[in-house]
């Protein structure tokens, strides 16, 4: 079979210019590329400058059990051993009490913001209160829980109060980074919900969160982490302590922000300056292994894709 | 199942902006109607207002009577939750939950209203699946994620979603559009199938799916920019497409539009 082809050179003899860049345009190609490799140098430096110090110079501490098993009872500035027992318990206590608090409370109101809310007015000044919040200085969020706790109701300094100020500084950070993901939730799937005749309480607790999930948890971990190195309460609502105390309403407590601080003021004896970093380092640890387990959590509560 | 749904004297509006204009017609159980006209015209915000879906839209609403057998979806005390679960929707993109495997896709409809019984739940979903003909296809991987699906899998997930609920009418807004041909086939072909239970009614902005699926045509149009959409004529399929009583029909179908 023979097609009818037209007779029409197949090319009429000048070649395109296909060579490409011009010198100008290669030039501003590689300056781009070096800024933001440069830029990228720039931002990791200090991190992994940070993380190297801190586990070069705290880590052998963190090798026996004592650390991980005991308090800084009886222990003073120049002597050497002794835990951290006693302010990783109290960090962690005073953590997981404020997220108690403020995690429900900032789910549910991301939810009344973007599902009930939208649009009026109680949901704009709500929202431009979280703004404010979130610029809050965390001694100025420790200053409002003493004169309320302590000046107003008279109680005394001891751990709770603490997380009541944690909670004002974790609550904008969980609640904004929650109404940014379930704003990501396609409207289709709340219709897709609707369109079988489920409600819309139920559809937002068993559509728009469960796919939110995993983005609601980073939010959770991040606002965590920022308040699990807070020190400011720590130093204003209740006293640092060296022994342990697991009891969040009564007496002080210890918290490694805190413990940092007290052995801080004898940097120049070396077994202070060694509970320092290996604090640090402890803090740190900290914060990465509740965000693994987040992770975790996320990961198993969705189902797997493959 | 399957019941008439009588529309009389309907007006829609966003806000102030009215959509659809004084539209009436008469739905046929067990048949499938087909809704055609250029973009714009209403006829998806008109699909909407048969199940209150609109209502999801802030500032939507709705004049003159929608009749499921004789019952007024806009009766003072219908509440629009219940609406749907008589009058399912299936929508233009395929949206299965990606949290949920395959069967708790399907399943979703009645977990979400309380259901559950395992084995009736078990029975439901088979029954669904094969009943959007996508059982032989997923009965092995009924735990993996329903988003794992291709478009047209998807697409029929989403139809056992919506007939697992048993309801009386679905609605199809504009099912195929984001499918390939050999899906967009599957699918008709699971339309003409979905009839002998429900009454169907679907969007389309393809012409010639109309012609082969629906029994019923209704076309829509707009005088302009800015007005509203009207219904323009409906009748049996045939006679739509072969000898229609509009000008503007014609010329639509013919291609001789604007």
């Amino acid at each position: 079979m023979t097609a009818i082809v037209e007779n029409k050179p197949a090319y009429d003899g000048k070649a395109l210019d296909l060579t490409g860049r011009s010198g100008a345009r290669a030039f501003k190609n590689t300056l781009a590329t070096v800024l933001i490799v440069l830029a990228f140098v720039i931002a990791i430096i200090p991190l992994v400058w940070i993380l190297w110090t801190v586990i070069s110079k705290g880590y052998h501490l963190l090798l026996n059990a004592e650390w991980w098993s005991q308090s800084q009872r009886g222990i003073t500035v120049r002597r050497e051993g002794g835990g951290a027992y006693h302010a990783i318990m109290g960090t962690l206590i005073m953590a997981l009490i404020t997220a108690a608090i403020a995690v429900p409370i900032a789910i549910l109101g991301a939810v009344y913001l973007v599902e009930y809310g939208k649009g009026t007015k109680v949901a704009r000044a709500v929202s431009f209160m979280i703004d404010i919040l979130t610029g809050v200085p965390s001694i100025v969020a420790a200053l409002f829980i003493y004169a309320v706790w302590i000046t107003v109701f008279g109680f005394n300094r001891v751990g709770f109060a603490v997380s009541l100020s944690l909670v004002l500084l974790m609550l904008p950070v969980v609640l904004r980074s929650t109404e940014e993901m379930l704003k990501l939730v396609p409207d289709e799937l709340r219709e897709a919900s609707y369109a079988l005749g489920v409600p819309k309480w139920k559809t937002i607790l068993k559509v728009v969160v469960p796919t939110a999930f995993g983005g609601i948890i980073t939010g959770v971990m991040l606002g965590l982490a920022r308040v699990m190195g807070e020190t400011a309460p720590l130093l204003i609502l209740v006293g640092y302590s060296k022994n342990i105390n697991l009891n969040p309403f009564e007496g002080f407590m210890g918290a490694l922000p805190t413990m940092i601080n007290q052995d801080r003021t004898e940097l120049a004896l070396q077994p202070a300056a060694d509970r320092v970093w290996a604090a640090a380092l402890t803090l740190i640890l900290l914060v990465l292994a509740l965000n693994l387990l987040a992770r975790l959590v996320a990961r198993f509560s969705t189902i797997k894709s493959k | 199942m399957a019941k008439r749904i009588e529309v009389s004297g309907l007006n829609v509006y966003y806000g102030d902006f009215k959509a659809v204009e004084d539209v009436s017609m008469t739905i046929e159980p067990r048949s499938v109607t087909a809704f055609i006209g250029p973009s714009g015209c209403g006829k998806s915000t008109y699909l909407r207002t048969l199940n209150r879906m609109h209502e999801v839209i802030p500032g939507a609403r709705v004049e003159g009577k929608v009749l499921l057998d004789q019952q007024d979806l806009y009766a003072t005390g219908v509440d629009p939750v219940a609406v749907r679960r008589v009058v399912g929707m299936v929508f233009q993109r395929p949206n299965p939950f990606p949290t949920m495997s395959i069967f708790d896709n399907v399943a979703s409809g009645l977990k979400l209203n309380g259901v559950k019984d395992r084995k009736k739940l078990t029975q439901v979903v088979e029954e669904s699946l094969q009943g959007a003909n996508l059982w032989n296809e997923v009965k092995d991987r009924l735990d993996k994620p329903g988003a794992g699906l291709s478009g047209g899998q998807q697409q029929r997930l989403c139809i056992a979603r919506a007939i697992a609920v048993e309801p009386e009418v679905i609605l199809m807004d504009e099912p195929c559009s984001a499918l390939d041909p050999i899906s967009t086939l599957a699918i008709e072909d699971l339309i003409e199938k979905l009839k002998d239970r429900f009454t169907v009614v679907i969007v389309t902005h393809n012409m010639q799916q109309a012609a082969r699926v629906s029994d019923q045509t209704a076309f829509f149009n707009l005088a302009a920019t800015g007005k509203p959409g009207r219904l323009i004529e409906m009748g049996p399929t045939k006679q739509i497409f072969s000898n229609p009583t509009e000008k503007a029909t014609e010329d639509y179908i013919t291609g001789r539009f604007g």
